[in-house]
């Protein structure tokens, strides 16, 4: 399968990366690891008038430390998360979900900035973002702008980034001390998730549940208030609105979504 | 067009070609390197498993242009000049690591990165290090043998390397 013809342009900073954009407006895409967006151009699901790489952009690469959060940048492939001493020290549930990402190929080339970008609601990073509570670093015309993940994500696919903004950094609160499980349900090894579920610290958030990644609000509201675990994972379905497909109908979702839940704010990890 | 310049198997190349491209077919096509194979051309199988700036990548689905300014090594690049096959690859003859041959390539250049990666793997990180691999012939117990086998070869042997199969 062949994409569709574009123009390739490769820009040397993120400031140059903006200026493309601006220069192709809405018929430009970014390409960063190209895992998301070139099998959906080659089945023409998009069809890019131009491509903008922002790969070899040093400055939107690497994991540092500023202040009380980890400053992860955009284009930091799933291995680099995955095997980085310092995140799995201070955000040891973003390696975590970096590694369950695909398999070692495609971790060698997808970035979080491109997984959170594509919003797949059943994809690794995202659960794992909201679970964390971090958020977005969004740099456009205007500026620099900071998205809590609770806000980033719109829809299936879709989130607040604008046709000429630019993910630059994905920012994580520092949590060395913090409970932590993460939970994902697969058929074979390196699907995406039938239903995933991540807890951290009171928080839970769940994959394929909803056209995003969702937070299992009654869950965490039964955490709250004194429940067991097992008395709050049997909330976790509550407000979701999961899909049906080939792999698991509604019900079948619900019921995982409880199960992992319970496991997840167990800290389990397997 | 576009003009790319990189290494493969360690000769320097450069070429115009369309963005589009992909890199499997840059070096099937353009190159004549028939080694990496294209199977399901959905970044799932790993038949076209090569090596980018020696990491493995699924060359169905990483454009020729992304690879300019690097490196690329595919199966053929492992071979010595007389002819001697990499310690990965005389694994995979010794130990019948494969059968109808398809997935053999990929296998291989998935194998050489997980060893660089980690040069002690157990049997279930070689499992999991080639999840992205699929073999319908062999049910996988004589790859994972091969690999394991390379590891020694390479590394000396480690106490955790007994396959039961």
């Amino acid at each position: 399968m062949i994409p569709a013809s574009f123009d390739y342009e490769v820009a040397d900073s993120a400031a140059h990366a903006l200026a493309l954009l601006a220069e192709h407006g809405e018929d430009a895409k970014l390409l960063a690891g190209g895992h998301s967006l070139l099998p959906m151009m080659k089945v023409r699901l998009a069809q890019p008038a131009v491509l903008i790489d922002i790969a070899r952009v040093a400055e939107l690469s690497g994991i540092r430390i500023e202040g009380d959060e980890v400053v992860i940048g955009a284009t930091t492939r799933h291995a680099e998360l995955a095997g980085s001493d310092l995140l799995k020290a201070e955000a040891p549930i973003l390696a975590h979900a970096a590694a369950q990402v695909g398999d070692p190929q495609i971790r060698h080339r997808g970035t979080i900035g491109g997984s959170l970008a594509h919003a797949d609601p059943s994809a690794d990073l995202p659960m794992a973002l909201l679970a964390l509570g971090g958020s977005v670093e969004i740099t456009g015309p205007a500026g620099v702008r900071t998205v809590g993940a609770d806000d980033f994500f719109t829809g299936p696919f879709e989130s607040v980034i604008g046709p000429d903004e630019l993910l630059t950094a994905v920012r994580a609160p520092r949590g060395a001390g913090v409970a932590w499980g993460y939970q994902k349900f697969v058929r074979r090894a390196n699907d995406w998730a039938i239903v995933g579920a991540a807890a951290y610290g009171g928080r839970v958030a769940l994959a394929s549940m909803g056209g995003t990644p969702l937070r299992a609000t009654a869950t965490e509201e039964a955490l709250k208030s004194g429940a067991s675990i097992a008395e709050a994972a049997q909330l976790a379905a509550e407000g979701t609105s999961p899909g049906y497909d080939f792999h698991a109908d509604v019900d079948y979702r619900q019921h995982l979504a409880r199960v992992l839940t319970k496991r997840a704010l167990e800290g389990k990890t397997g | 067009m576009t003009e790319i310049k990189l290494t493969v198997n360690g000769t320097a190349r450069s070429d115009e070609v369309e963005p589009r491209l992909l890199l499997i077919h840059y070096l099937r096509e353009t190159l004549g390197l028939r080694a990496a194979n294209v199977g399901c051309d959905t970044t799932s199988c790993g038949a076209c498993t090569v090596l980018l700036d020696g990491e493995s990548v699924k060359s169905c689905t990483v454009l020729a242009v992304q690879a300019s300014n690097r490196s690329v090594t595919t199966t053929e690049g492992l071979v010595a000049e007389d002819g001697t096959m990499s310690a990965v690859q005389q694994a995979f003859r010794e130990n019948h690591g494969l059968q109808c041959g398809f997935c053999t390539p990929g296998m291989v250049m998935a194998a050489t990165s997980l060893l660089a990666e980690n040069p002690h793997p157990t049997e279930q990180e070689v499992r999991e290090g080639l999840e992205g691999n699929f073999c319908r012939c062999t049910g996988y117990h004589n790859i994972v043998r091969s690999v394991l086998a390379a590891a020694d070869k390479l590394a000396g042997p480690s106490s955790s390397t007994e396959v039961n199969a």
